[in-house]
């Protein structure tokens, strides 16, 4: 195929995995690559992947996979990321090139739009292709939610954007689905020395990772008090849901900031939002609002929550919780 | 130590109004301030100075009322402010504001370090602060949550990243973009109000610096807005009042077969 590409830039763990993120970006590009006939990339910047791990990319929608391997790309580091991705677009000049809206993918894509002198869309949660032009449109959020933008790159290649996490189904499995694996060696000249990685740290015990959550249990100031976050992580281990937090109950010191959903917090799009006695300030469901279920638990029936819930109970959420837990421990059990 | 703060002049988002028909924001009568999450970068420059002394310059690019953006961040304790405006920028994407930025920050030469928000509430997009590293070369940690070490020629950070942290060092100069665990912003303070009413704040328009004028503005932006619409806000959503002990048990109830039916619960 001649026809310029559509790149996904991958993620990959700390144990040298693909992060599940990645197979989202190839949903997407899947659908882009097929309206335009062209091929479907996967990026891959690491030291010591595995084929196995590798050949997940194709099963997952990709023609080919640029491998590019250095002990130096075993962590991010914007500046090594956006010289190597800049100098393989200069050399094989894709069309597209999406990647996650991410602690990486939006630090690594401005840095990289600059350089290539072309323009960036961030945190998009649909993406489409113009049929007159076959230009890139972009949908995004902005103000808080309170608008819907479509955006387009009419005249610079490549089209960049940073697509929301959890915004799309990833594709099944598919092993007989072939492709290339295109292993590239890294230029020294590419690396950039200035920055050390000094190491990872876990935050807590707790899981906090928002963004990859299927199902987040959040807690608002209607917990009341500190130790009531107990019912919020017994609901929470029950689904296996990642905890989040309303503004207020981070800034009383009940949780730590990684919790916090809203503007001044993360932008969380699970499939379903359980908010456990949250009102629903406008900076809150500015975070939350687009998730596929939300459902709400509040004592106040004017709370804004119930105004976006799919599902909501007006009561105390002292009688209620309590209640789920047992009524749905009863049901693990009988079934 | 001389710290660079880019900052952003914001509609107050909570009270955005959107004119249903042309789905375009109302900004009449809605108060401006400065992006929320720029004080946490303001108010980290001012434990950085008042720990290793030195100077901030906050710098912003706007309509001529922004100037009232920087003179809120002089009252918080910035030393010194620039305001770049002017018809050329108009228009700007973040593209051609990380431009127009950057060629300011060239022009205040030397720095130690530029800190900005993690992003405006307004546009929402992260993407200035990283751009401006990118233009200026300068080494970059984004959603930095704390400052662990700064010595003569280099910076020891803590990065917020999705499944904990990360430390890195940076030499200077460097740009760090910051989210809100890494400082509580401070109140104006009295001195620091008087300070901000008298200060002479420079204008800087594009011929006052070394910018292409083609760069600038919307002429100089890669992306181009083709609509603006209202979302779906509203879910027509089944919702139950508890009254007594038998309403709980059928609103708990019905939430067990709503999870059923969505398959978020599987028995």
């Amino acid at each position: 195929m001649k026809k310029k590409e559509v790149w996904t830039v991958s993620e990959i763990n700390q144990q040298q995995e693909i992060k599940p993120v990645s197979f989202e970006l190839l949903a997407r590009g899947r659908k882009l690559a097929q309206e335009l006939g062209v091929a479907l990339s996967a990026v891959v910047l690491g030291n010591s992947l595995t084929e196995r791990e590798l050949k997940e990319l194709i099963y997952r929608g990709a023609d080919k996979v640029y491998w590019v391997h250095h002990q130096a790309l075993a962590r991010f580091v914007v500046e090594n990321h956006s010289n190597i991705i800049r100098h393989l677009i200069k050399q094989y000049q894709p069309q597209i090139i999406i990647a996650a809206a991410t602690t990486q993918g939006r630090t690594l894509m401005p840095h990289l739009s600059i350089k290539l002198n072309t323009g960036l869309t961030a945190d998009c949660t649909d993406l489409q292709i113009e049929q007159e032009t076959g230009l890139l449109l972009q949908i995004r959020p902005a103000i808080g939610g309170n608008i819907m933008a479509m955006i387009k790159t009419p005249e610079r290649k490549p089209q960049m954007s940073t697509v929301r996490p959890k915004s799309i189904q990833v594709l099944p499995r598919n092993e007989t689905r072939e492709g290339n694996i295109i292993p590239i060696d890294v230029d020294d000249s590419l690396l950039d020395h200035r920055v050390t990685h000094l190491g990872y740290y876990k935050s807590e015990e707790e899981k906090v990772n928002l963004s990859s959550a299927d199902i987040i249990v959040s807690a608002g100031r209607g917990l009341k008090k500190k130790e009531n976050l107990s019912l919020i992580r017994d609901l929470a281990k029950q689904f296996d849901a990642a905890i989040g937090a309303s503004r207020e109950v981070v800034d009383r010191g009940w949780i730590s900031y990684p919790h916090q959903v809203g503007l001044s917090g993360k932008t969380v799009n699970p499939k379903t939002y359980l908010a456990i006695g949250i009102s629903g300030a406008i900076q809150h469901l500015a975070g939350m609002k687009t998730a596929e279920n939300i459902i709400a638990i509040n004592s106040d029936p004017q709370a804004d929550i119930f105004k976006i819930s799919d599902f909501g109970i007006i009561g105390d959420l002292f009688e209620i919780i309590p209640l789920l837990k047992k009524k749905l421990e009863e049901k693990e059990l009988s079934s | 130590m001389k710290i660079i703060v880019p900052i952003k002049q914001v509609p107050e988002t909570s009270r955005v109004k959107i004119n249903e028909e042309t789905g375009t924001i109302i900004r009449d009568g809605v108060e401006n301030i400065i992006n929320p999450l720029d004080l946490y970068a303001i108010e980290s420059a001012i434990q950085l100075r008042e720990n290793h002394s030195g100077s901030i310059t906050v710098i912003s690019m706007g309509p001529p009322k922004a100037e009232t953006a920087l003179r809120e961040a002089i009252a918080m304790g910035a030393d010194q402010a620039i305001l770049i405006t002017g018809r050329e920028f108009a228009g700007s994407d973040t593209w051609s504001t990380a431009y127009a930025l950057s060629a300011l920050i060239e022009n205040i030469k030397p720095y130690d370090l530029i800190i900005t928000g993690e992003r405006a509430t307004d546009g929402d997009t992260g993407q200035v602060g990283p751009a401006i590293a990118s233009f200026l070369n300068l080494p970059l940690s984004t959603y930095t949550g704390k400052i662990e070490t700064v010595n003569k020629d280099h910076i020891i950070v803590k990065r917020l990243i999705e499944e904990g942290y990360e430390r890195l060092q940076l030499p200077l100069p460097a740009l760090l973009t910051v989210v809100k665990e890494i400082a509580y912003p401070r109140l104006p303070t009295l001195r620091g109000k008087q300070k901000a009413r008298t200060i002479d704040i420079p204008i800087h328009s594009g011929k006052d610096m070394k910018v292409k004028e083609e760069k600038l503005g919307l002429a100089g932006s890669p992306t181009r807005v083709v609509r603006i619409y209202r979302p779906q806000v509203t879910r027509k959503g089944t919702i139950f009042q508890v009254k007594d002990e038998k309403t709980l048990a059928e609103s708990v109830d019905q939430l067990i077969s709503f999870l059923k039916e969505k398959k978020i619960v599987s028995f």
